[in-house]
């Protein structure tokens, strides 16, 4: 484990007078499901994008698979395999949830500077796409037009596109948002399931998905990671426990009460 | 409506429009030709508009450089088509490679703007040029020859070249919408952020697709050119830009047929009341808001409403994308 599959060094990154990457040091190894939690405003949103590419850091490196990603584009770097999932659903509207995926699939390719042939008449990227959309749950609403899945049908669409890219990580920024109790089973289910095929960063602000799937949780508070751990090692955290006995803190007392039941 | 009744209601266009010339006035013909040359800048307008969600106001400007282009050949003694309309291509694509290179890095509000700027530019540029004709342009001494055995200088021999030249262009539009390419280029549309994320390189597809539009209305100017024998500025004003955005709006963006008839409606519309009226912009004006209030989806879809609705499907079994949705223009 001496060769981590994400390795983040003195990342900073600041806004004006606000520094919402302080100095980050964060590794990922293979084959691990890390989880990322903070209260809000730690600067999980600006880790995000600067470990996608959106936004450029001031200073440090984000290295993946030993080389340096971290003037690499957006688009080069989901080319490496470096997959994302948004917090706020972000899929091809007027797409069918096939179309959605197979565009993903298509992704792959070097390149789609193909005019003539009829995309819905490739097999080679329907049927990847349809295995994705049965792999998370979403079998039989292939023909359905994007805009009009249900919410937690997104959610799972998200998966199903950033898996069509065959990624060797997961970025998976809060999958479970906005889900009802149903949804939040099968969407767990999913993660456990995710869990032994790829290496996940996980952020999520459900404390008993992280707490119960995590390999690793990191704590980030004001732009740093203020402790990094087991899960055990994180509740008896005393640092962590003052971070969230703000605002979060019956959320985080909650959790530790559910697993005690276990 | 169906893969086949789809294909059908465009073969019945087609022989409608292969029809004019029978009535027998050349004045028709002429107006057809106008109509089949405009719409095909309007379909060009769409690809972008309504297929990559680029609200462009700058077509005008290559339709003139495909003009000029041809204009010049021409008045220089190269007289086949063969050689002067791919010329006349080929430069419009050579500029909108430059032209897109820098304003599709602008976006929205900021994209109509710099493509309306750099269509001024290209107008400007003409009206310059004294040798040209300044801004009354020049004429051309005689119509490019596609074959020797067809008489171009014949009006209906020219409106079906014209035609045969429209419905290929259709074609090719159609398939390339649909093709692997048009899916990058309709994710583009619909979540430009999500394209990046799933690793396409945008901008270059951007790019491409900003130069066949580029292109297809470059033709469109080297046809104009031809049909009226003579090019002038007013071709590349940017009222002339604003026409165009009317005809796809008329028609319905997203459906690349629809601005067809967008242009037929204009074109008939603004030959009509201008008759009869010089303030024909004013009840232009008022048909392009009942246009918008009565059909809510687009002219084509109205038109095709007769047909019995049914699920979409094609050979694979199945769609990649919903049926014409409003887009572009009419979701902003």
């Amino acid at each position: 484990m001496s060769d981590p599959l994400l390795s983040v060094r003195g990342l900073c990154k600041r806004f004006g007078a606000i520094v919402a990457t302080d100095n980050l040091h964060l590794d990922v190894a293979r084959g691990e499901m890390h989880a990322l939690i903070g209260p809000n405003g730690a600067g999980k949103t600006t880790l995000i994008g600067q470990l996608t590419g959106e936004i450029r850091p001031n200073d440090g490196t984000i290295h993946f698979d030993g080389s340096d990603i971290t003037a690499l584009s957006v688009d080069a770097r989901a080319r490496l395999g470096l997959a994302r999932s948004f917090q706020i659903s972000s899929v091809f509207d007027t797409f069918t949830a096939e179309g959605n995926v197979a565009l993903s699939v298509q992704a792959r390719q070097t390149h789609s500077f193909k005019f003539w042939t009829p995309a819905a008449s490739i097999a080679r990227l329907r049927q990847p796409a349809r295995r994705k959309l049965s792999a998370v749950g979403l079998a039989g609403r292939d023909g359905t037009v994007a805009a009009d899945l249900a919410h937690g049908e997104h959610r799972q669409l998200e998966l199903a596109m950033a898996l069509a890219t065959e990624p060797r990580m997961l970025l998976l920024d809060e999958p479970m948002a906005g889900l009802g109790i149903h949804e939040s089973k099968a969407m767990t289910a999913l993660l456990q399931s995710l869990k032994s095929q790829f290496t996940i960063l996980l952020i999520e602000h459900d404390m008993d998905v992280v707490f119960s799937l995590a390999d690793l949780i990191s704590v980030l508070v004001g732009g740093r990671i203020i402790a990094s751990g087991t899960p055990d090692e994180i509740r008896a955290n005393a640092d962590v426990r003052y971070a969230y006995l703000g605002e979060d803190s019956e959320e985080f007392l909650a959790t530790e009460g559910g697993h005690a039941s276990h | 409506m169906s893969h086949h009744t789809r294909i059908i209601f465009y073969l019945a266009l087609i022989a409608l429009a292969a029809c004019v010339p029978a009535l027998g006035d050349v004045f028709y013909t002429r107006l057809a030709t106008q109509i089949a040359i405009y719409g095909m800048v309007a379909m060009s307008v769409d690809l972008l508009v309504g297929y990559t969600g680029l609200l462009t106001f700058g077509q005008a400007g290559f339709f003139g450089i495909g003009a000029y282009v041809t204009g010049i050949l021409s008045t220089h003694g190269l007289h086949s088509a063969f050689l002067v309309w791919p010329a006349a291509i080929l430069v419009t694509m050579l500029v909108a490679l430059v032209i897109g290179a820098l304003a599709l890095r602008t976006r929205g509000f900021q994209f109509i703007m710099v493509t309306l700027a750099f269509a001024q530019m290209i107008y400007y540029f003409w009206l310059s040029q004294r040798s040209l004709g300044g801004e009354n342009g020049f004429s051309i001494p005689k119509r490019n020859v596609v074959f020797g055995f067809l008489n171009m200088e014949d009006h209906t021999t020219f409106y079906y070249v014209v035609l045969v030249l429209l419905v290929l262009v259709a074609i090719f539009s159609l398939r390339l919408v649909n093709s692997q390419f048009g899916m990058v280029i309709r994710g583009i549309r619909d979540n430009e952020r999500r394209v990046f994320a799933i690793g396409f390189p945008a901008f270059r597809y951007k790019l491409a697709m900003f130069c066949i539009a580029g292109g297809i209305a470059g033709l469109a100017g080297a046809l104009m050119a031809n049909h009226t024998s003579h090019v002038g500025t007013d071709m590349m004003s940017w009222q002339q830009s604003g026409n165009f955005l009317a005809m796809v709006i008329l028609g319905s963006s997203g459906t690349l047929i629809g601005p067809i008839l967008g242009a037929a409606v204009f074109t008939v519309f603004q030959q009509v009341v201008s008759d009869m009226s010089s303030h024909w912009l004013f009840y232009f004006g008022l048909l392009i808001v009942l246009r918008i209030l009565l059909f809510k989806g687009s002219l084509f879809r109205f038109l095709s409403a007769a047909v019995p609705a049914g699920q979409e499907t094609t050979a694979g079994g199945g769609v990649l994308i919903d049926a014409p949705r409003p887009a572009g223009l009419e979701t902003e």
